[in-house]
């Protein structure tokens, strides 16, 4: 099967080079109008043919990995390294991406899927699914290209072949990392296309802004993979790592973090280039960047270039990652200079109170959040180079610096679709702002009277802070856009004489992208409650024997028994305690700590009991070596819930705006496309 | 007169919830304050755990436990807390502090973040402004010189867009 996957992978690299030199030329040919011993659009085809074999050959590749996980063949150095035979079918499906290159061999073969439905959609509009097909396979030769020769998934183990491999780190036992990982990959990879779309409809000087049509579903698809993928590593850290946080502000973390913002930014900003011609420059730039920054992540995950906890994947393929970042970054310049003129806004904005304007700030601040994170996290690389003395940029960094303008942001989304288009009258402001800036000063003064206030310890505490803040500009902005749903609905309901929950559908359906949009925002202002409810997490640790008691807020655990259970894979310890609530007992958790048979590697399995006001999290964290007493470590953290429900309204707010609209409502707002070029389009070609 | 009372309404609506704010916010601020769990969420596990101190949760960890120690007889000793982030620096290294001090170089870590963004922020709004009156001048110059056809195309786009949406 080795040799099969290796061969596999060469199929795959000679059918992507081809696909991107076939291609390349052919569209050379067709944009020069030049003679050619071999028809052009012929030639196309036949790269975009070459393109869908080259999926098949990559998969055919991942299939062999997977293939010999399941049937332990311990020849494969990757297997040994990475499973063992008392390994669960899930975790071995799971080994495909625990380690450097298996994971990258997930990468080649998402883009050989993303790039395997382009090829086959390409009848939407040949020409630029051509150079976009073109481009997708560039850079599927870089991935092939590392796997064939920098980091061979199918490398032979040297020597005696083992019984049996090092296992899979057990960390990465763990439900979520069946699906964290794939999630966040496809958003990784996804991205590639939209940035393949526009760099491709920069190059053809693509007429009109279809590009932008075309490739929204695809941008919006591969957002939410991102996004899933994102807050599924934050609920892994949750409830494997074992430290009461979803988020340590980790490079590897900040690297997921910094595409995620940039293609927020661009899935904005980029309805100003469709609605009116603006911004046509930033857009291209915003999807080029948010490219760059996922080969940078890749580069931060891999390169070993800062300290990070997530050192399972590091190796040496940074310098590939580096040199075609910059390849592919000078071909972005190049690109630019050259088509330039193409980019000129056909509007500009009119006032710096307007609907536009708040589409430029709020692509303004989450720029700054990207770069506030970017520079974080290369700060200890930049010191180290500058002055010669490495510092830690850790969580304190982030709080004071990311959290003002993660709020700022916030309030953005509250204050943006409220004002209108081009410019805003004072009466206009007071009419739609009086709701939101009353429910702001009633909730901070809620906040402030139930015992959420800015201090702690009788000292200042700027997390209190911005707690109290973030819960006042939540409900502020929950309040703005339940007022834009109800103003809409309410008109539906006069005119049909539906009740206001059916005005409400019917309102969201007839224009599904802007009504998604605002239940996105809505998802997002109660993952913002929930993140702000870690200002006030609790927690208490103790040596517990058997009937020993622990308080905490308004629960006591006690301590009913200690077990111990083995299976192949691991041997476990349990803590059975009975949790207590008003004197009544309510139920019972059984933190566990697990010692892995084949590594020997302790890991914490934690017990959370979830309701929405809080979260009873309790660490078995193993037994005191002078005492032997076991030690049982709760947390009570307030409505991490909330973060996890927001999450699921985000992603139905995201299917709702991918849903077309019954009625198309804003189909007659489009700029016209200006005529297509008189060059022959490809056979078949839609401009 | 009618404006100036509305406008004098909104001002002492605002003052009241000002006051109201402040008013909450010094109940209760005369605790006593914890260096201690102040000082530990400034300082790293060195362990390798990449923690802040005060929140590593190994068992048997090497050297929280030390850290810790030294933090307390720190505080117990009346050293400054400049003082205790001093003794920790020269023990371990400045990567021992959770984030950059803020003298020397450090202190472009804490500065560029916002002298990006306000730069930025500079930049929009004076690009904005120059667009607005950019285009008042061109209205005014030359009102009658745009395509009709153009016109109503923006007017179609104003008309139904002015309610605002994506």
């Amino acid at each position: 099967m080795a040799a099969f996957g290796s061969f596999a992978l060469l199929i795959a690299l000679a059918l992507a080079a081809y696909n991107l030199l076939a291609g390349a030329l052919a569209l050379r040919l067709i944009a020069t109008g030049q003679p050619a011993a071999i028809s052009p659009e012929r030639l196309a085809d036949t790269a975009r043919r070459a393109g869908i074999a080259g999926f098949l050959a990559v998969i055919a590749a991942a299939f062999a990995l997977v293939w010999s996980v399941f049937a332990n063949d311990f020849s494969i150095t990757y297997i040994m390294e990475h499973s063992n035979r008392a390994l669960p079918a899930a975790y071995k499906f799971a080994a495909l991406w625990s380690g450097q290159e298996g994971s990258l061999l997930l990468w080649a073969s998402l883009l050989g899927i993303y790039g395997f439905v382009l090829r086959l959609t390409h009848k939407t509009d040949v020409k630029l699914y051509a150079y976009a097909g073109t481009i997708l396979a560039g850079i599927q030769v870089f991935f092939l290209s590392i796997l064939c020769f920098a980091a061979p998934p199918f490398s032979l183990y040297q020597g005696a072949i083992p019984d049996d491999g090092n296992g899979l780190n057990p960390l990465l036992q763990y439900p979520e990392m069946v699906i964290h990982p794939p999630m966040l990959y496809l958003g990784y990879v996804g991205f590639s296309v939209p940035f393949c779309f526009a760099l491709g409809a920069l190059i053809m000087r693509y007429p009109g802004e279809k590009w932008i049509k075309v490739t929204r579903v695809w941008t919006m698809v591969t957002w939410l993979f991102l996004t899933a993928g994102i807050f599924l590593g934050m609920h892994w850290a949750y409830a494997v790592l074992g430290w009461g946080g979803y988020w340590g502000w980790d490079p590897v973390e900040n690297a997921s973090f910094m595409p995620w913002l940039t293609g927020t930014a661009f899935l904005h900003s980029v309805m100003m280039q469709e609605k009116k011609g603006m911004m046509k420059s930033w857009n291209v730039w915003l999807i080029f960047s948010t490219f760059l920054l996922t080969l940078l992540g890749t580069l931060l995950t891999r390169a070993g270039l800062v300290s990070s906890v997530h050192a399972f994947a590091q190796s040496s393929i940074g310098t590939w990652f580096v040199v075609f970042m910059g390849l592919v970054l000078a071909v972005c310049i190049f690109t630019y200079i050259l088509q330039r003129s193409h980019l000129q806004s056909e509007h500009h904005i009119e006032s710096l109170v307007s609907r536009e304007s708040s589409f430029l700030f709020n692509n303004l601040v989450l720029l700054t959040a990207c770069f506030v994170i970017l520079w974080g996290t290369l700060f200890p690389v930049l010191s180290e180079y500058v002055v010669g003395n490495k510092v830690t940029v850790g969580a304190p960094f982030y709080n004071r610096v990311a959290i003002p303008i993660g709020i700022f942001l916030l309030l953005l989304t509250g204050v943006g679709p409220l004002l209108p288009w081009r410019a805003t009258s004072f009466k206009s402001i007071r009419r739609n702002f009086v709701l939101p800036v009353i429910t702001f000063w009633a909730t901070a003064i809620v906040c402030l009277a139930v015992g959420v206030r800015p201090w702690k310890d009788g000292a200042f505490d700027t997390g209190n802070f911005y707690a109290l803040v973030a819960f006042a500009v939540s409900v502020a902005v929950f309040t703005a856009i339940l007022s834009e749903f109800l103003r809409g609905a309410g008109v539906i309901s006069r005119q049909t004489g539906k009740n206001l929950f059916l005005a409400t559908w019917l309102l969201t359906r007839r224009n599904t992208r802007r009504y998604g949009g605002y239940i996105i925002h809505i998802g997002v202002v109660i993952v913002v409650i929930g993140l702000a409810g870690a200002a006030f997490n609790r927690n208490i640790e103790s040596e517990m024997a058997v009937h020993d008691k622990m308080s905490i807020g308004p629960y006591t655990l006690e301590c009913v028994g200690f077990t111990q259970d083995s299976n192949l894979n691991y041997n476990s310890e349990y803590a059975l305690l009975d949790v207590y609530q008003g004197g009544k007992k309510q139920f019972q958790m059984s933190p566990e700590k697990r010692v892995y048979l084949i590594t020997g590697q302790p890991q914490t399995m934690v017990a959370i009991h979830s309701v929405p006001s809080w979260d009873l999290y309790v660490v078995y964290e193993g037994t005191n070596p002078d005492t032997g007493q076991p030690i049982i470590k709760a947390f009570l953290n307030p409505l991490v819930g909330w973060i996890w429900a927001g999450l699921v309204i985000l992603v139905l707010g995201t299917l709702v705006a991918l849903v077309p609209s019954i009625s198309p409502s804003t189909a007659s707002l489009r700029v016209p496309v200006r005529s297509a070029p008189t060059e022959p389009a490809l056979k078949g070609g839609h401009q | 007169m009618k404006a100036f009372r509305k406008f004098s309404f909104w001002m002492k609506t605002a003052q009241a919830a000002l006051l109201a704010t402040a008013v909450c916010f010094s109940l209760g601020a005369t605790d006593a304050g914890s260096r201690f769990n102040n000082l530990n969420h400034r300082l790293m596990c060195t362990c390798g755990c990449a923690e802040i101190l005060g929140e590593c949760n190994h068992v048997g960890c090497p050297n929280s436990t030390g850290e810790l120690n030294e933090l307390r007889d720190g505080i117990a000793n009346g050293q400054s807390d400049e003082e205790i982030l001093h003794t920790f620096i020269g023990k371990y290294g400045a990567i021992v502090l959770a984030a950059p001090t803020g003298h020397g170089f450090d202190l472009v870590a804490w500065i560029a973040p916002f002298a990006v963004f306000a730069a930025a922020l500079l930049g929009t709004i004076l690009l904005v402004r120059r667009w607005s009156v950019g285009k008042t001048v061109a209205a005014a110059a030359d009102p009658v010189t745009m395509d009709p056809a153009e016109r109503e195309r923006r007017e179609q786009i104003r008309r139904e867009t002015g309610d605002g949406g994506f």
